[in-house]
């Protein structure tokens, strides 16, 4: 495959529609499973009830709040360090679908807080730091949209993007590193998951349905990008 | 919902609302730019 030949937005751009039609379509059918798993055969939680079937939508978001600042600090990192335009439009046409992600996470959480823990919120350290987290989002939105000329823009924002990544594992390890009210990981690379196996094929598969969305937003949004620029 | 219905419901009808409106959004830019 001719990776170079596609780093140009013009050349990119139709590779972007197809691509935005598939992961939209993916993303549909793996929600319609991914619902279905999580409300008709993942069972009702000893302790909380059906209020864990939260669970679904919010661990999926928060996890793609964080997965997507570190591509799109990485596509800005690689806009800065090779000047390629693509790159530096991935990073914008991302950062709105993981603010939302973000507010999404927020929100749900609070939500589950509630009749769980019997309150919104807390400033304990995950919910916080998942708050700099949209913070970051919307600094870098902002950054973006405050500066006219589009390559200073881009630089400016990429650097905001870079320093952010630091606030990831902080969001990640928080849970570890300081006594919150957030419980731990339920989910890890180094141990078995602590939960139902359905409970568990109902989160992956909303994850996966959260991931497919977020590519085919994202080249939705690149694309108009794309035409954007090329229009001024 | 085992009385978590308004907990429940609230996030998933916020979710489905939000991820829709970006949807939407998209779809008008995309009709203003290529007109």
């Amino acid at each position: 495959m001719r990776w170079f030949w596609y780093a140009s937005p013009q050349t990119f751009f139709p590779l972007a529609g197809a691509i935005g039609r598939a992961s939209a379509l993916l993303a549909a059918a793996l929600a319609l499973v991914g619902l279905y798993v999580g409300f008709f055969v993942a069972p009702t939680d000893a302790q909380q009830g059906e209020a864990y079937r939260i669970i679904f939508i919010h661990v999926p978001a928060a996890w793609m709040s964080m997965f997507i600042y570190v591509v799109m600090a990485l596509w800005a990192a690689l806009g800065l360090a090779f000047n390629t335009r693509l790159s530096a439009m991935m990073a914008r046409a991302l950062a709105p679908t993981g603010a939302r992600f973000t507010f999404i996470a927020l929100l749900t959480g609070a939500l589950w807080g509630k009749p769980t823990w019997g309150t919104w919120w807390v400033w304990d350290a995950r919910l916080t730091s998942e708050l700099i987290l949209l913070f970051l989002y919307f600094g870098f939105m902002a950054l973006q949209a405050a500066i006219d000329e589009r390559r200073r823009a881009d630089r400016a924002g990429a650097i905001l993007a870079i320093v952010g990544v630091v606030n990831i594992p902080i969001i990640y390890y928080s849970v570890q590193w300081w006594n919150t009210l957030h419980q731990g990981a339920s989910v890890s690379f180094t141990r078995a998951p602590s939960m139902a196996a359905t409970m568990l094929t109902g989160m992956i598969l909303m994850t996966l349905a959260f991931w497919a969305y977020s590519i085919a937003v994202a080249m939705a949004r690149v694309r108009c990008l794309i035409m954007e620029e090329k229009s001024e | 919902m085992g009385g978590y219905a308004f907990y429940v419901w609230g996030a998933y009808g916020v979710t489905v609302t939000l991820l829709a409106l970006e949807v939407l959004v998209l779809l008008n830019r995309q009709r203003e730019t290529k007109t």
